[in-house]
């Protein structure tokens, strides 16, 4: 029997906002445990909450971006459980009226464009780390650091639109590039700033319920996702082809193993209680306000695509790389401003540019060379200054040189000669020391003519423009 | 609205109370009747009326997004049971 898998996915990613979603204490990654905390975010008796207003605004950003439907009037709720990381008790997140429903993010499949349903996304708040493992950690004892309590997290829920492991990961990237491109969150996966649980099951193709689902928590990267998901979807159809059921069960990934483990005593089902959010009054959203934050939405991903595709005239493979973040995408552009052989420009960010930025782990931000400095290097190929093997040369120099593409050019000696007279000097001598192959050539080897070019070459140390080498041996070859 | 002995201790269990076998009746009987004076609030007929948001008529109260100084560690620790020198500590959550 064909098995069909059912995949939906909770994604929670943490917001770039300076100070926590209700008080002024530091939202920093990986400061000194237990230095950012202040009555509010410790849970104290009597303290109240404020609203930081970026998280709203951040919110309808990616509500837009996401196409969905942004309430006007929505609010908060607490959401109750006892847990030693969540000192008041509960959770303050939202629940009947979340700010973005009903909106789609649109991926690339094997089979064209679809479009994965979103059910929400709501603002709600991060609770502390606990430590386990750690050599320094008592074995029955857990340690708790509150410095992330109180972060802002969008959580956003997709409908159970997915249906491979690879459409998975192809929804998961779109997604951050979307949260990276609005600037809302770093969408960094290992730092658990950006963190994701499935929600999966399969049944036989045909069948229009849906089959017992398991919930999957604890993919920390990509890799762990798709690898997860395999698992996961396997040892179900398996379970169902030797007649066994799937039992509701919330498992655990461990990544070490490659396995997936049932999570211990949670299993009696959530009772969280919810209700609206005392300390917190409703919030508005007036169109002055949702104007100004709609206006100030960057262009987005597929818009980006698909102006490089017919402003540059790009490849798509090209294009694609190119605006996969916007700080790449700007690069070219700023590129491009100076150099207009839009294609060259791409190949040198395919190639020597991405290469430098993967070995030296650095982003196109922190790249030595500016836009500028690149346009500069790839006019003096064009204009035959110099060749595009010395250019390479250029080029590893300028990363760790403060000097102009000129200077560095005439640091090197890698000027190119398109000096016609001094080339013919060269031409001749190849051509008086040669003569087999200018009697080969003449008797229709014209093949011998790459040899030539080559002895040319070797002679000028390099330096000789090779299409003028090239036409004036032809020429004087045939003369 | 009544509830049984069995809500009590399932309630009980969520708000992670632990009670004595004996006290189970009394405290049914108690929370019974405290839901059934709240119950007098459904003789009213809200059909008309708007679900109140919040007691206060007012929205949009922002914070702007700005750092403020947070306690120190010491401070922060200060009225933990149990702690280190950088956490707090709490008995095992998880089985290792």
């Amino acid at each position: 029997m064909e098995y069909e898998v059912v995949i939906g996915l909770e994604v929670h990613t943490q917001l770039l906002t300076e100070s926590k979603i209700f008080c002024g204490c530091s939202t920093k990654f990986g400061s000194e445990p237990n230095t950012q905390t202040c009555p509010v975010c410790l849970g104290m008796p009597g303290v109240l909450p404020v609203l930081n207003r970026k998280v709203v605004e951040f919110a309808v950003r990616l509500g837009l971006a996401t196409h969905c439907q942004i309430r006007r009037n929505n609010r908060f709720a607490r959401k109750n459980y006892f847990y030693p990381d969540l000192p008041k008790g509960y959770q303050i997140s939202q629940f009947e009226e979340p700010i973005c429903e009903n909106g789609y993010v649109e991926i690339e499949t094997e089979n064209g464009k679809k479009r994965v349903g979103l059910i929400r996304i709501h603002m709600e708040e991060d609770a502390g780390k606990s430590v386990h493992d750690e050599a320094y950690v008592g074995s029955e004892e857990t340690l708790i650091d509150l410095n992330r309590c109180g972060v802002p997290l969008l959580e956003i829920v997709s409908a159970p639109d997915i249906r491979s492991p690879h459409e998975a990961h192809a929804y998961l990237t779109k997604l951050r590039q979307l949260v990276r491109y609005l600037e809302i969150s770093d969408g960094n996966m290992e730092e658990g700033s950006f963190r994701c649980d499935a929600n999966i099951s399969v049944r036989p193709v045909g069948q229009t319920t849906l089959g017992t689902r398991t919930e999957l928590k604890n993919m920390n990267s990509f890799a762990h996702v798709q690898k997860a998901l395999d698992y996961e979807i396997n040892r179900q159809i398996n379970l169902l082809k030797n007649g066994q059921q799937v039992e509701q069960n919330t498992l655990l990934w461990d990544p070490q193993k490659n396995e997936a483990r049932p999570m211990r005593g949670k299993e009696e089902s959530h009772d969280y209680r919810y209700f609206p959010e005392p300390d917190l009054v409703p919030v508005f959203l007036d169109a002055p306000w949702f104007d100004s934050i709609k206006s100030a939405l960057p262009e987005l991903p597929d818009k980006k695509f698909e102006r490089f595709l017919s402003q540059y005239n790009l490849p798509a493979y090209d294009t694609a790389i190119l605006t996969e973040s916007r700080d790449l995408a700007d690069y070219f552009e700023q590129t491009a401003k100076h150099f207009t052989d839009y294609k060259m420009i791409s190949n040198w960010m395919l190639g020597e540019v991405a290469r430098t930025l993967n070995e030296q782990k650095i982003t196109i931000n922190e790249f030595p060379l500016t836009p500028q400095r690149l346009a500069s290097l790839l006019k003096a190929i064009d204009t035959n200054v110099i060749s595009t093997s010395a250019a390479k040369k250029v080029f590893e120099y300028l990363l760790s040189n403060e000097v102009s593409v000129d200077e560095a050019i005439e640091k090197l000696g890698l000027k190119q000669i398109s000096d016609e007279s001094r080339i013919e000097a060269y031409v001749d001598q190849v051509l008086s020391e040669f003569t087999n192959e200018v009697e080969a050539y003449k008797n229709g080897k014209t093949k011998v003519i790459g040899f030539l070019v080559g002895q040319v070459m070797r002679l000028s140390k390099g330096k000789a423009n090779p299409q003028m080498v090239s036409s004036l041996l032809r020429k004087k070859l045939e003369a | 609205m009544s509830v049984s002995v069995k809500d009590v201790e399932y309630i009980a269990g969520l708000a992670k109370l632990r009670l004595k076998e004996e006290e189970l009746p009394k405290l049914t009987e108690q929370l019974n009747k405290i839901l059934n004076y709240v119950e007098h609030l459904n003789e009213l007929d809200t059909t008309e009326v708007e679900p109140l948001a919040h007691p206060l008529e007012m929205k949009n109260v922002f914070r702007p997004d700005e750092l403020k100084t947070s306690l120190s560690r010491e401070k922060a620790l200060a009225n933990a049971p149990q702690r280190t020198d950088e956490y707090f500590t709490v008995p095992k959550v998880v089985r290792r």
